[in-house]
């Protein structure tokens, strides 16, 4: 259901886990339909011997895709028209996620009502792997 | 980097959701779909980055019967994989999109990528920091922009320093 203007405020919260105790087989899944098959993702060997980190780690692109479904649950699906993200921390094997959407404007735009918000999505420990915002489309 | 032709196929949307661990229905039941504002199966809003699969000369991917940097017998296939802890790619920094409207089964995408501006700082975990950004528009069948991707990545000059 699509958000409406008129029940929403400034400040206003949605919140989901979209991914508890992330497995390396979800990271395969992110490579194969992507098409991002850097070996930093899905083979330990390559990351631990040559690239020198503890161990495969999530695309960012996977994160950003994930919190995106927090979003388009939140605001209704086809109604994005802006998502950005910054990727501030590595997501590892075993990490429990946590996005979060914040209503931080309501404006109109060419008779549109749109609804800016900021995306933060964080892991077990709090720290924030993603950053970023969205717009989308609502009803008045 | 030349352009590139996506064809946007219900499958591949299907397996993107399941990639990102989202269970929509909107993403893999045309008959529930329907029912749905959209009217019809959408994309996931990051789906458009999958156009990497459509790239010919993308360099994350193996080709056919050539060395991979990837492990193998040993730790990796060739003997100079790219060093700073970046497996050759690069980190991604940003990523943004915008929509025009949302890509759906049967669109078939032009997609066009230009270099953008390119800066340096110093980073307080992966030393010296060389960010790059690329714009990439998606057009459709009939010319129309669909989505405008604003990418930046980030060559450190270390690995990334773990906290």
């Amino acid at each position: 259901m699509a958000l409406k203007a008129s029940e929403l405020s400034i400040g206003d919260k949605h919140e989901e886990v979209v991914v508890d105790n992330l497995s390396r087989t979800q990271l395969v899944m992110y490579a194969g339909a992507s098409g991002d098959y850097n070996p930093l993702h899905t083979d330990g060997v390559f990351t631990k011997e040559v690239a020198g980190y503890p161990s495969v780690f999530a695309h960012g692109m996977l994160s950003m895709g994930m919190t995106g479904r927090m979003l388009t649950n939140y605001v209704g699906d086809g109604r994005l028209t802006k998502y950005g993200v910054r990727f501030t921390s590595q997501v590892w094997p075993g990490d429990t996620l946590t996005a979060q959407a914040e209503v931080t404007g309501l404006r109109e735009e060419d008779g549109q009502q749109l609804v800016d918000l900021t995306v933060t999505t964080v892991n077990q420990d709090g720290t924030a792997v993603v950053k970023g915002h969205a717009t989308a489309r609502i009803d008045p | 980097m030349a352009d590139r032709t996506f064809p946007v196929e219900g499958s591949h949307i299907l397996m993107f959701a399941r990639s990102v661990n989202d269970g929509n229905p909107i993403y893999a039941d045309a008959d529930y779909a329907k029912t749905t504002e959209p009217g019809k199966i959408i994309a996931p809003p990051t789906f458009a980055q999958s156009v990497a699969q459509f790239d010919p000369d993308y360099f994350l991917r193996p080709r056919v019967d050539e060395p991979w940097f990837g492990s193998g017998k040993e730790a990796t296939g060739v003997e100079s994989p790219a060093g700073g802890g970046s497996g050759g790619g690069g980190l991604h920094a940003e990523q943004e999109f915008t929509y025009h409207r949302h890509l759906s089964p049967g669109d078939v995408l032009t997609v066009t990528t230009k270099p953008g501006k390119s800066w340096e700082k110093q980073g307080r975990r992966g030393g010296l920091l060389k960010f790059s950004e690329s714009i990439t528009e998606y057009r459709d069948q009939n010319g129309e922009l669909v989505v405008t991707a604003r990418g930046v990545g980030v060559q450190t000059q270390k690995v990334v320093e773990q906290e």
